[in-house]
């Protein structure tokens, strides 16, 4: 994992995980990359190389996006919150 | 082929899904997302262990094919209606599959497995069997899968449409960004070859743009529609589904996959690379 570049995290809703519903993962252009469901808990993780992301999660009614920058070798944590 | 045969939504799907002649088939990029939940009485298909000849890199053959759709209990005359996650990009290829050996009536459902959850419709843990039929596969076709010399001999006679991320057509990377990076010998892409990612084809929901829009799309990419096209990727999954927008929603008919793609041909010693955007 040490030379990997990990885009990782959790969607909330109302402060509570959603476990039903997609990350996205947009490169900096906005154009998307990859795309995983989201674990029973709310979790994602990409792949990806250093630069500057988009992650965008839809669930069933709602959505939201967070920007993150990824380094080489220090995964990135973050929180998409999503609403109507 | 045309949109309207070629696609159903999910409201087609849910009215239609205890007809017994239509057949449910998920197929996934994460092969454990059908054990989490599936649209009640589909059956899996598993790309990789199913679909590839554990071998040689190629499909299974005819026989396996026939005694594969068989044990799945999918019979010739059933309509079969294939879905799945990431915008249907393993459903696409699997699609394409079904074409090559010749099924009569194929579809996919819009939006794949996506659109069916973030809609909040049903999905079941549930395991329903269907009895085993005797299928049988027609030769494969031809004419809508290309083989490494025509691709080499299309360049600067055919389109080319290189479907994968812009990092992977310059050659800053071998695979795209969020997978490990599966080994072709040299980065880049095939001469005169135009790079519309494969994903542009689908709207954020998963369900395939309109006719217009992907007309727009290649035509500003400055793909000649009317020459024959071949598409490729990296091992020819996201290929199939760009070979599906083309072939079968624009009904193109001088489209080809190259699934050898560029695990292929950035290995074959001494054809023609180019890097850059």
């Amino acid at each position: 994992m040490a030379k990997e570049t990990v885009i990782q995290g959790v969607v909330v809703r109302g402060g509570e995980p959603v476990s039903t519903g997609y990350a996205r993962l947009l490169d900096e252009g906005g154009d998307f990359t990859a795309e995983v469901p989201l674990s029973a808990t709310g979790q994602f993780r990409f792949f990806a190389r250093p630069g500057q992301w988009t992650v965008r999660a839809l669930v069933p009614g709602a959505s939201g996006e967070q920007k993150v920058v990824a380094r080489q070798g220090e995964p990135i944590d973050t929180q998409v919150e999503v609403t109507a | 082929m045309s949109r309207e045969k070629a696609l159903v939504d999910a409201a087609w799907a849910e009215a239609n899904r205890d007809n017994p002649k239509v057949v449910l088939v998920e197929v996934d990029e994460d092969v454990s997302a059908y054990d989490k939940g599936h649209i009640p009485g589909a059956v899996r298909l598993d790309w990789k262990s199913e679909l590839q000849d554990p071998i040689i890199r190629d499909f299974v053959n005819k026989e396996q094919f026939e005694k594969l759709l068989s044990g799945k209990g999918i019979a010739n005359d059933d309509t079969v209606v294939l879905y799945g996650g990431n915008n249907n990009w393993f459903a696409a290829y699997a699609y394409w599959y079904f074409n090559l050996y010749g099924h009569a009536d194929v579809r996919l459902l819009d939006g794949g497995r996506k659109k069916w959850e973030l809609d909040g419709r049903e999905l079941t843990a549930e395991v329903s069997p269907r009895t085993a039929t005797t299928y049988t596969a027609k030769e494969p076709r031809t004419d809508i899968r290309a083989f490494r010399e025509e691709v080499v001999a299309a360049i600067g006679e055919k389109a080319l449409v290189d479907v994968r991320s812009p990092d992977e057509f310059s050659g800053k990377l071998l695979a795209p960004a969020h997978l490990p990076q599966e080994q072709s010998q040299r980065a880049g892409h095939i001469p005169t070859a135009k790079n519309i990612p494969w994903a542009k084809t689908a709207n954020e929901d998963g369900t395939f743009r309109s006719n217009d829009e992907l007309t727009k799309l290649y035509g500003e990419a400055g793909v000649d529609l009317s020459r024959e096209i071949i598409a490729y990727c990296r091992i020819g999954e996201r290929s199939a589904h760009t070979w599906f927008a083309l072939h079968e929603l624009l009904d193109l008919p001088g489209v080809k996959n190259y699934d050898g793609s560029w695990t292929e041909y950035g290995s074959l010693v001494g054809v023609p690379i180019e890097k850059g955007a």
